[in-house]
């Protein structure tokens, strides 16, 4: 062991470590999400979308406490949970009460379990989870801590205005559903299968598959299956580049119904489907932007493609997650007494700027929200993604999604 | 430490002061090193530094010993761990009266056992079929982890709590600074086992096979029964390393089990240097640097590991410890000095010219990805503009400088060495291979 | 029936792309002994430079354009790079090519960025040339299947053929005695690892719209076609076809099955738990075809390599 090479890397880590700790005077919000790997491009977008929100929405209108700016510090967890632990120890450290993750809900399993350890064994500088956009139920149910808030509505909330809409079809007559082999992909078909069965339980499931995450290469099999089970729907959790080679060779095989996604738009994903996806993919989502809720919702997706032509506002309730961290903040007086910012999180209710209201669930911490369905189309869209002429538009609306939705959550509370 | 030049001794007490020291100093060393570096990231930063040396002395003992390259070696670190996970939630179910440090014996014992099954049909031959056989019964068990959820946990991964056990000594592992203490001392034990196994008979004939199995075999040696030994030595220490990963994360993941860690080890193990026993753990340290300090830098920073990577493959195959140890000879005839002036002469351009290749690259990418208006970027602690020329002409005319530069003196630089191995002063004009063109 | 037919075309032209990447690796492993583990990074390429091409000047100029390019780079690698490390032997080698995957990986996101492409076929191939039962057809993979077998004709003729032929079949057996001849082997290795690479180039081009161009895809393809190769055997063309198509088609067939192992736990005389949640086999009761197909072809590497280290056709071991 080369001593002195050991010192020297050491301090060069140091060093590294503590560059970044040396200004303390704004609030900051850690964002610990893929920037690097094959998943960056959500990260990259996310962040994006943060550092403007947090611009416009708080800094610009005064900051908080009287003049404090928010600011938010990237960390790249290469989407793995152990690196992810690393950089939120790192994020601690440099003195972080906020965290921010999105992608993924086994990261955000990780993170919340973590947090929460961290919380009881170290209450003096305890921290939040703003968890952005991981869906897994179980993070507001049997899994739910204090510390935890999902900002986004969970995967059966969203599967329940999904199966809404399917209901209302009177021709619908059979379903397909094929999802990524893991906890989310389960979680969806388990939804699926379950609130068809109780709104309409004339409808045929006619398959209910999962295929390996990210392994398979050709999906041309998979869609011919669904072809040939003469299905008239086809819901899939699936993400990323599944989810384009899944509904690619759907679409390819000639399939011609509706396609439920949970993730079909946006970071390349639209303009890959383009034209072959028109009126066939959907997207259930919160905070639809075609129509904009508002002029002030316009001017800020103008306002935002103009500082980041590359970017869409793809994840709208990033900016719930500003402005009521920022209200919670200042109701709470403090942004270092986190059990304070949390209460005055729990139960607020906020105007979004998409329109409607949020409503932070105090039993589980789960958003309420209106939740859309929306399709893949050229036609009407004031706001494209992808710089291509396509994007989503606003088809049906169900407003406070989940409102009285059950929980098994049995919060315990500091 | 390193094996060749400690052969030459032929009799010799069976420990001595000059073996010992450099134990005794690293020992030393770990324990001041909290005391240092008290924040609780770089502690959680030399834990992970910790547990990937343990694994990657492991893997050493199949690539730099025994000759055998695997592309899944993740599993017998990855399934060890599980294993703890699950006996650690064991202990907290059942209140077992288990101490956490004893935990990553278990880890060991699992990774073996694995090792044992698969090595028994895996070792048979060396070469290209091991490295197959490891790839596919690496994604095997990788493919497994997400569809066995009973045993794997799937996505989410199978969680615990170290806390819950027996309290050792009083000591609860609330903190990672306690952790870190278990950590270095199974560190410090699996370090000194896998040293002290690498000179025993065995370890010695892993060498042999991996040079020439034929003639191994001639000496009445089966090869396979070696690398079987060594395959299931491996095991028990990547085993253990997954265990420590247990204890540390205190969650365990398919990530654990995958491919890409498998990939990875490999890397660090090359980068380290697979000739010298030391060298795995310097490519531990520098790979767990880059991965968690470097990317806190710059977004773009799996681009230079893998250009770090590939100039370390081409240009010094014995890996960072083979630089270090080119220069054991100039020590020993205490000719060091002799070098200074034309290491710097070569080296200090040549770091210019790469400083500034990163920084045209950076500056490069910020162009293009940065926000509409948002041109300012930090460099090396200067700002700057991206969209201006200046910054762009400065580290070009830096990079292409710099680079020009060292070329021009490396021919020197290597003459230098030369001299400073060979005892006296006639220089030789054969220049040795890895050296070439080492700027 | 309709469904299987339509399983068999599928399956093929899956087989024959995984043929296109393999058919090169093989020629270069067995001539050079190096797995090349930045084979489907050139297949990446491939597929990044005919999309960067076809947004200027047409697919088609893209498809004649590409895998020149990526031929020449990597013989532009072999020379400058792999011949380099060729001198420390086998395991340098390969962990350069490995290392080359990575960064090529890294260079393809610094200059396309990390989100997927919108390469697609070409328009003149945008329709459904037959269809069986409600599955059709499109004339693309129609289109795919016969360049993929003009290639492995054209392959075949010059390997077996023409005089270059001759002497790159000689040195896959004999390369020192070759060298010996007279023959410039480093040339003829260059030579083979351009086309070897070029090859991969053109299946990334003619794939990409199909399979999807994004960063990972060559991460995706990586493994799967050493797989091919170990099975299908060193040096031999014929049995790298073979066990192109024999994943081809295995792949498909376990996707598009709905087997489910309760059936032979049902079989075995076992019950199905009430409460599957409880059961400690649960996850086997669910277990279907489909999700574990991806992974047959490593079990069938394993089951080969341990009672047939030769491969399929292979006339050597490895």
């Amino acid at each position: 062991m080369r001593i002195k090479t050991l010192f020297g890397l050491t301090t060069a880590l140091a060093i590294g470590i503590s560059a970044s700790a040396a200004f303390a005077e704004n609030i900051k919000i850690a964002f610990i999400d893929p920037l690097s790997g094959p998943f960056a491009a959500v990260g990259a977008s996310g962040l994006a979308q943060y550092e403007f929100a947090i611009d416009q929405l708080v800094n610009q209108q005064g900051g908080v406490l009287g003049g404090k700016n928010l600011e938010i510090v990237s960390f790249d967890n290469k989407m793995s949970g152990k690196e992810s632990l690393i950089q939120l120890q790192v994020a601690i450290d440099q003195g972080i009460r906020f965290i921010a993750q999105g992608n993924s809900s086994g990261i955000a399993h990780a993170i919340s379990d973590a947090i929460n350890k961290h919380n009881k064994r170290n209450p003096d500088n305890r921290v939040l989870f703003m968890n952005y956009s991981a869906v897994d139920p179980a993070l507001t149910n049997d899994k739910c801590t204090f510390w935890h808030f999902r900002f986004d509505a969970n995967a059966d909330i969203k599967m329940d205005v999904m199966t809404d809409v399917m209901a209302a079809n009177a021709a619908l007559e059979r379903v397909y559903i094929i999802g990524q082999d893991y906890s989310f992909g389960k979680a969806v078909a388990a939804a699926a299968v379950r609130d068809l069965e109780a709104k309409r339980p004339d409808v045929e499931i006619v398959g209910n598959e999962l295929h390996p995450l990210g392994k398979v290469k050709d999906f041309t099999p998979y869609a011919r299956k669904i072809i040939a089970s003469g299905a008239d729907a086809v819901i899939t959790g699936n993400f990323g580049a599944d989810m384009v080679g899944l509904g690619r060779a759907i679409i390819g095989a000639g399939f011609e119904g509706p396609i439920y996604t949970y993730y079909g738009a946006a970071t390349g994903i639209t303009r890959t489907f383009g034209e072959a996806g028109k009126d066939t993919i959907r997207l259930v989502q919160e905070g639809g932007v075609n129509p904009p809720a508002s002029d002030r919702a316009a001017d800020y997706i103008t306002a935002f493609k103009a500082k980041y032509p590359e970017q869409d506002i793809a994840q709208a309730r990033i900016t719930n997650v500003v402005e009521m961290l920022a209200k919670a903040i200042d109701a709470a007086g403090t942004a270092d007494d986190v059990v304070k910012v949390a209460l005055a999180l729990e139960g607020m209710e906020h105007d979004s700027l998409w329109g409607g209201k949020i409503f932070m669930r105090p039993q589980d911490h789960q958003a309420i929200q209106d939740v859309h369905i929306t399709v893949h189309t050229d036609e009407g869209i004031q706001f494209p993604l992808d710089n291509s002429p396509f994007g989503l538009l606003t088809e049906s609306t169900v407003e406070m999604a989940g409102m009285d939705s059950a929980t098994t959550c049995q919060m315990q509370r500091p | 430490m390193n094996d060749t030049f400690q052969n030459t001794a032929a009799k010799r007490p069976l420990v001595s002061l000059r073996d010992a020291a450099p134990w005794l100093v690293a020992t030393g060393f770990l324990l001041v090193m909290p005391f240092i570096f008290t924040a609780n990231s770089t502690i959680t930063i030399m834990n992970q530094m910790a547990i990937t040396i343990i694994f990657a002395l492991a893997y050493n003992m199949l690539l730099g010993q025994g000759g055998m390259l695997s592309f899944g070696h993740a599993v017998y670190m990855g399934v060890g761990g599980f294993m703890c996970m699950h006996i650690l939630n064991m202990v907290e179910d059942y209140s077992l009266p288990l101490p956490l440090p004893l935990l990553p014996i278990f880890g060991g014992l699992f990774g073996m056992g694995l090792a044992t099954i698969v090595g028994a049909f895996s070792t048979r031959k060396a070469g290209t079929v091991f490295a197959m056989i490891s790839l596919g019964v690496g994604e095997l068990i990788a493919a497994c982890s997400i569809i066995i959820v009973a045993f794997f946990g799937g996505e989410e991964g199978i969680p615990g709590d170290r806390t819950y056990g027996l309290p050792f000594f009083g000591n609860e592992f609330l903190h990672p600074i306690d952790v870190y203490y278990l950590i270095v001392f199974w560190l410090i034990l699996s370090a000194l086992l896998m040293y002290l196994f690498s000179r025993t008979p065995v370890g010695r004939m892993a060498n042999a096979v991996r040079d020439n199995p034929e003639r191994a075999e001639f000496l009445g040696y089966s090869a396979r029964k070696v690398r079987f030994i060594s395959f299931t030595a491996s095991g028990f220490f990547a085993g253990v390393a997954g265990g420590l990963f247990a204890i540390n994360y205190e969650i365990l993941t398919e990530e654990n089990l995958s491919l890409i860690l498998s990939g990875q080890i490999l890397l660090i193990t090359f980068l380290g240097g697979v000739g010298f026993f030391f060298g795995p753990i310097i490519g531990a340290i520098v790979f767990t640097l880059l991965q968690t300090v470097l990317s806190l830098e710059t977004e773009l920073w799996q681009l230079y590991v893998g250009a770090l990577f590939v100039a370390t493959v081409m240009y010094f195959p014995g890996g960072l410890a083979g630089v270090l140890m080119m220069h054991y000879p100039s020590v020993k005839l205490g000719k060091v000095k002799s070098l200074v002036v034309p290491y710097l002469k070569t080296l200090v351009p040549a770091i210019i010219g790469l400083l500034g290749t990163a920084g045209f690259i950076e500056i490069m990418f910020h162009g293009r990805h940065a926000a509409v208006g948002d041109e300012q970027m930090t460099l090396f602690w200067i700002s700057l503009n991206s969209h201006s020329a200046l910054p762009i002409v400065v580290t070009l005319v830096l990079a292409v400088g710099g680079i020009w530069v060292a070329r021009r003196f490396a021919p020197e630089m290597a003459e230098a060495w030369h001299r400073s191995i060979t005892p006296n002063a006639p220089p030789p004009p054969a220049q040795p291979p890895s050296t070439r063109d080492a700027a | 029936m309709d469904l299987f037919l339509v399983n068999l075309i599928d399956g093929l032209v899956y087989g024959l792309l995984l043929f296109m990447l393999s058919a090169g690796l093989t020629l270069i492993f067995s001539m050079m002994g190096v797995l090349n583990f930045a084979h489907a990074s050139f297949y990446m390429l491939g597929a990044y430079f005919a999309y960067q091409i076809s947004t200027y000047l047409g697919f088609w100029t893209g498809l004649l354009i590409a895998p020149l390019i990526v031929g020449v780079a990597g013989a532009g690698i072999e020379r400058y790079g792999l011949r380099r490390v060729h001198q420390f032997g086998h395991v340098p080698e390969l962990i350069f090519t490995f290392g080359l995957a990575l960064l090529i990986e890294e260079v393809v996101q610094f200059f396309w960025g990390k989100s997927q492409k919108a390469y697609d076929t070409p328009e003149i191939l945008q329709f459904a040339l037959f269809s069986i039962g409600n599955n059709s057809i499109a004339a693309y993979k129609v289109f795919m299947i016969f360049v993929s077998i003009a290639i492995f004709l054209a392959l075949l003729y010059v390997l077996t053929r023409t005089r270059v032929g001759m002497i790159i079949q000689a040195a896959l057996s004999y390369p020192k005695t070759v060298e010996a001849l007279g023959h410039n082997v480093p040339m003829v290795f260059m030579g083979v690892f351009g086309v070897g690479t070029a090859l991969a180039g053109v299946a990334g081009v003619i794939a990409g719209p199909v399979l999807g161009t994004f960063p990972g895809m060559a991460f995706v393809l990586g493994s799967i076609v050493f797989v091919t190769i170990v099975i299908g055997g060193l040096g031999s063309l014929w049995g790298a076809l073979l066990a192109s198509l024999l994943i081809g088609w295995m792949t498909t067939f376990a996707a598009a099955s709905s087997f489910q192992f309760a059936d032979i736990l049902l079989f075995l005389g076992m019950e199905r738990p009430a409460d599957m949640a409880a059961s400690k086999l649960r996850d086997l009761w669910t277990l279907t075809m489909p999700q574990i197909g991806p992974i047959l072809p490593y079990m069938l590497m394993v089951f080969i390599l341990v009672v047939r280290p030769h491969g399929l056709m292979g006339k050597r071991g490895l």
